[in-house]
């Protein structure tokens, strides 16, 4: 039986109240703000994790750089994986407003299952890097590399913690439509982890 | 009132938001886009400024489009408060402009390997 609450509400019109915080001077809740402060200072991290790459990028200390090894059909495939998890994603905050939260767990559920594909992937890829004899500390160019994608990596494995506990507490009752902007925020995170692979699959694996 | 048929519903309070259908159809258009890019890439481009300029303008392009069609859409911020839309942009503008500089400054925009880069 699905459930579905009789409120058909926008997730972002949620009225203040217990759940919510407080009424604030920008309309904001202070926990979707500070998501949005956080995720404005991450640009700065990636920006400087990125621009450590691009210049290391060719010191590979005489062995082959990351480009030569890259395995671009293996990569796009995550990178469709990983853009899929943000669709199921912003399905499940859909329904979490709708009051849905059967459909609410099946989405959050598979998101997470996508965030595993595209991790597993990434152990796979780091795992062929290091049979080659690619390891982190080979020269600059493979420490920029590893570090680059592997923060990104731990980003997405935090993601997918926060979405397995969203899981869990709407498995116990704890979340419903009454307080969505959990998922939203979460969403946020999830969303942004996306789009830093964006940047990282042309900036890293696309442009020679 | 929440169309099931339009991209966009509306609310009677005049608040918009996209549906379900906008979101599938917003993931195919992304997914489109990523094969785009990928074959993009795989184009016998040439060693000339211009084609090299073509290829890598185009991925840069195809990038941003991507990046800020997830972030107004998925990320909600086209129907947010603008005030998120000020504190993201302006965060990401100014990491581009920081490490622009950090990068030419290292010239790496000129081509040249500096010694003291490592």
């Amino acid at each position: 039986m699905t459930e579905t609450a009789a409120i058909p509400t926008d997730v972002h019109e949620v009225e203040p109240g217990p759940m919510h915080g407080h009424v604030t001077a920008t309309g904001i809740s202070n926990e979707k703000l500070a998501m949005w402060g956080f995720l404005g200072s991450e640009c700065l991290l990636f920006g400087g994790l990125i621009s450590t790459f691009l210049l290391y990028k060719t010191r590979a200390a005489g062995g082959e750089t990351p480009h030569e090894l890259y395995d671009i059909a293996f990569t796009s495939i995550s990178s469709f994986v990983l853009l899929m998890s943000s669709l199921t994603m912003v399905l499940a905050v859909s329904a979490i407003a709708r009051g849905d939260n059967r459909a609410t767990r099946t989405w959050l559920a598979t998101t997470a299952l996508l965030g595993t594909v595209f991790i597993s992937g990434q152990v796979y890829e780091f795992t062929e890097f290091l049979n080659e004899g690619y390891g982190y500390t080979h020269s600059p160019a493979w420490s920029a590399f590893y570090t680059l994608t592997g923060f990104h990596g731990v980003h997405v494995t935090l993601g997918i913690i926060m979405l397995l506990s969203l899981l869990a507490l709407s498995l116990r009752g704890r979340i419903t439509h009454d307080n969505a902007e959990a998922v939203e925020i979460v969403g946020l995170y999830w969303h942004f982890v996306d789009v830093v692979w964006i940047l990282i699959f042309t900036v890293v694996y696309l442009i020679k | 009132m929440t169309s099931a048929t339009a991209d966009v519903a509306t609310h009677d309070e005049g608040h918009a938001h996209p549906t379900d259908k906008m979101f599938v159809k917003t993931a195919v258009a992304l997914a489109v886009i990523t094969a785009v890019e990928v074959a993009w890439s795989y184009l016998p481009w040439g060693e000339g400024f211009a084609a090299q300029a073509a290829e890598i303008g185009g991925l840069l392009a195809m990038m941003a489009v991507k990046f800020v069609v997830v972030a107004s859409i998925f990320m909600h911020l086209r129907f947010d408060k603008k005030i998120l839309s000020w504190l993201f942009y302006g965060g990401l503008i100014l990491a581009v402009a920081v490490y622009c500089a950090a990068l030419a400054t290292f010239e790496f925009f000129t081509g040249s390997n500096p010694p003291y880069v490592g």
